[in-house]
Formats: C-alpha cells, structure tokens, sequence
C-alpha cells in the first residue's frame, strides 16, 4: 500500500534514515513489483516527455473551439523583452505553465500530473527551475518521486479529479505536489517538503471547477499559472522556516471534506461558476451548433 | 495507487477521461474484435454525446479502433488514418439505461464479417470499464489478459475452460458469470495472470454449447 499520510512518510524516513523520495520509491516498487532500475526509468521517461511537450510547442494551434492557443508566445515575448512584473524567472514559470495547458487542448501530448487539466505546473516549476540552475537529470527525478508521494497522498485522503473535488484537487494537488518538488531541489528536508506542500494546498482549498462549455481550456489553462506560482511562494515560505499551523494532513482533510460539501454544479459538470456567466453559455451555445 | 498514476500517463490531450480513456475503449475494442475493424458504428451517450467534440471523444474512438494507443500522436488525424486504412464509420447519439456519464456503444464488423458490440465506459483517469459485450453484461477494465465466453447455459462448461486453463498453467485473478435466463444464453468473462494461446482459444470455440469466444490479449504483437 502506497502511504495514508504524510505523517507515515515521516516516520519511514526516521526509521530508514532515507530522503523523502527514496521512501516514497521503495514503497512503491514493493507493491507494484516493478525493480527499481524499471522505476527510475519509467519516471526519467515521463519527465523527458514532459521536456519533449514543452519543446514542441506550437503557437500557432488553436484548440478546436478556438478558445485556447497563442497565450503561451505571448508570455514568452514579454519574458525576452524583459517586461514581465514578476521577473524572468516566474515569467518563465508562467510562460511554461501556458504553454503546456495550451498543448493539452490542442490535442498534443502532455504527461497527466496528476491530471491532463493540470499538466502544466510541475513541468512548469520543474523545468524552468532546472534550467536556470544547471541541475542535473537524476535530481529532477527524484524530485518527481517526491511530487507523486505528495499527490498519493491526497489521492488517498481526498481527490485529485475535478468531478470529485472541484479545482482545488487537480490545481491544489498538482501545486502541492509541484511545491514540494521544488523545496527538495532546494535541499529541503522532509519536514520542510510537507509543510511547502500545505501552504501551497491551503491557498487554493475551496477553487471550484467550472470549465466553459465542458472543455478543458477555460479558466483550465490558465489556472495551471496561478498553481505553479502558488508553488514557488509556498516553497520560499517553508525554505525560510515558516511552517502551515494546521497539520499537513488535516490540510488535505479540509480539501475533502470542501470537496464533499461543494455543489455538483461546481465539480466538472459545467453547471455553475464562470460555464454559466452570459458569455459562457453563449461560448456553449455557438460549440453545440 | 502507484505512483505512476499519480504522474503519468503519457497522453494526447485534452481529457483523461474523454480523450484517453475513449482511445483505450476504441484499442481493448480492435483488440477483442482480433482482426481488423472495417466498419464501426458508434454511439456516444451523456457527456461523450454532449462535449465529446470539444474533446477529440471522436477521433480519439477512431484512434483507438485502429489500434493507436492514448500516447499516440496521429490521434487527431485518425479520420484520415481510419480512410487510408479503409475502415468507415459513423457517429450517433443514445440514451443507454443507468450508463455512466461516459459511455459510448460500438457496433464493430471487422474484415472477416466478424461482428462485435461492446458498451464501455471511461470511469476517470483513462481507466476504462467494459460493461455490456454482445448484449451481455460484462465488468472488466482490461488490465488484465481476458477471456470472454459466449455459451448456453448448461452445466460443466465453467469447468471444461477452467480445466484448460489449468491444463495451460493459467492462474484465474477474477471470473464473472451471467446470463439472459435459465437455460439461455450465458457468458462467462476471466481475468487471468497469463496469456491464453490462439490454439487454446480455438479448441475452445470447437466446444459443444460454446457460441463464441473472444479473447483480449494484452500482447504488443498479438
């Protein structure tokens, strides 16, 4: 069984004297029987597709609806034109972030993490993080592991799809997981990781899912931004020390038990939130025909 | 939970359930069919009917019926692949009873005249549920290699296939039974642990009182 808590992780790596990722490795491969070697392979694999789809970007796709594509670019000259507010390394972040949820509507392939919807926060952190600091391939790996220990863990507690828990599980989890990623490329321990992983949680807990027209394009792509920049912050609070006054797990409880009490209007199902707006039901309308 | 569906899979956008998880229905549905699908008549219901467009639902069931899988990136040009490969096809909207959200019909005749219908579902994540095969009911994800028999209802042919199976040290993981009525049709579907022979399939088919056999094999070649 993969681990219930964050708490159980904890506790492994006392016990083991092992980092976060390296437990969350050897849990999983004695489960699922694959041999380590298989593992790391598999993992170094989603992440050069994870570089591939960011590579092969194209600005010029539109979604089918035509609702989604080009916003990635435009980013992207404002990050070399050095216009951005945020700097180059979050404009960078951002840029990515567009890019990748923009691929997924326009029928590319992406790496689910945890879900299509949401692909693009930990590509996003990743791999802006790893090219500009020159770090090398088996660290981002491991990092990987870190982030999908995270994601079992909300898995198992609450949700990571739309239609259970709204946003919150697939943005929330994917910025979660994404912090962190980070705070472990950053040398964070354990503690650190869990409490970079809450705060991130915490700032998005109650985001419904409301996509115009049923499609995985808006506010979806966009939203990836706000995930992974929501990431980085909440790395660099629990990289200074702060920590979340509310347990890592009952973090995610919270996530579970909003998602239960949330409205089956606001979980996917396009009946409620921005789907509903005068012009999201116009955008609906002109799909159908 | 592994980790692997945590981050993974690998996919063509845009929906795990409406994009990847329709291509794996269309890839476990070429792969019972066992040879290759010349027409398919499709038939989305609920969501699949409603957003399917926006989400590539159609060209990712063509996708898979011609055997592409969710990584594939010829997914959505697969109208052009299914024309090239001579398979023609048409879609239409259903109202299936007590159906998931997900759910689409395929109606599937392949080169040899083979006919084949299915009912599955996408039940999240780009897992799939096949839960109606050739109007019997059925509950398998395809995760496992699985042997699908169409029989009368009579007794001992439940042991006649589990004795090959044994005879072929084949371990049984899950097996479901159900029938129209007593003494009408049956099917019985086995998850297994191993991959069944095309000579065991056959000698399977020869039997008395067996209608049909179909047989999903999760091989790469196969």
């Amino acid at each position: 069984m993969s681990f219930k808590s964050f708490n159980e992780i904890m506790d492994r790596i006392k016990t083991s004297n092992k980092p976060f990722w390296e437990v969350i490795l050897e849990e999983d491969i004695s489960e699922s029987q694959m041999t380590r070697d298989e593992a790391m392979t598999k993992m170094s694999s989603l992440y050069l597709a994870m570089k591939a789809a960011d590579d092969n970007y194209d600005k010029q796709l539109k979604s089918p609806s035509q609702l989604v594509g080009g916003d990635g670019e435009k980013i992207a000259v404002a990050v070399k034109k050095k216009a951005m507010l945020c700097g180059d390394f979050i404009g960078t972040v951002m840029e990515k972030a567009i890019k990748m949820g923009e691929s997924n509507a326009c029928m590319k392939r992406i790496v689910a993490a945890p879900t299509a919807g949401s692909c693009g926060v930990i590509p996003a952190v990743l791999l802006t993080y790893q090219e500009q600091n020159e770090i090398e391939e088996m660290k981002i790996i491991e990092a990987l592991f870190v982030a999908a220990g995270i994601g079992e863990v909300i898995a198992h507690r609450a949700f990571i799809a739309g239609a259970a828990g709204g946003c919150q599980a697939e943005i929330g989890s994917a910025s979660a997981m994404a912090a962190g990623a980070v705070v472990y490329l950053k040398n964070g321990d354990g503690d650190c990781i869990i409490h970079a992983a809450a705060l991130a949680l915490k700032s998005l807990l109650g985001l419904v899912c409301d996509p115009v027209a049923g499609l995985v394009e808006v506010p979806c792509v966009k939203r990836n931004v706000i995930g992974a920049v929501n990431a980085l912050t909440s790395a660099d609070m629990a990289l200074a020390g702060i920590r979340s006054q509310i347990p890592p797990d009952e973090v995610i409880d919270a996530m579970r038990l909003i998602g239960n009490a949330m409205p089956i209007s606001l979980k996917e199902t396009s009946e409620g939130g921005l789907a509903i707006t005068p012009t999201g039901l116009l955008i609906a309308k002109r799909l159908k025909n | 939970m592994n980790v692997f569906d945590i981050i993974g899979p690998i996919m063509v956008g845009p929906s795990s359930s409406h994009t990847a998880g329709a291509v794996k229905i269309g890839y476990l549905s070429n792969k019972l069919m066992g040879e290759k699908i010349k027409t398919a008549k499709i038939y989305f219901h609920g969501s699949f009917l409603t957003t399917g467009k926006g989400h590539g639902t159609d060209k990712a069931i063509i996708a898979g019926l011609l055997g592409m899988k969710p990584d594939d990136v010829r997914i959505p040009e697969s109208f052009k692949w299914a024309q090239k490969e001579g398979m023609t096809f048409c879609f239409e909207g259903i109202e299936l009873r007590d159906a998931h959200p997900n759910s689409v019909k395929l109606n599937l005749t392949g080169v040899s005249g083979r006919e084949l219908e299915i009912l599955a579902s996408s039940v999240g994540g780009g897992n799939i549920k096949i839960f109606q095969i050739d109007g019997l009911d059925a509950n398998f994800g395809g995760d496992f290699p699985t042997l699908i028999v169409h029989n009368l209802d009579k007794p001992g042919l439940v042991t006649k296939v589990a004795a090959m199976l044994s005879q072929k040290s084949i371990n049984i993981a899950t097996m479901q039974l159900y029938r129209s009525k007593r003494g009408g049709d049956a099917v019985m579907v086995l998850e297994c642990d191993q991959e069944i022979s095309p000579e065991s399939i056959k000698w399977l088919e020869h039997l008395d009182g067996i209608r049909k056999v179909t047989y999903l094999s999760l091989e790469e070649s196969a």
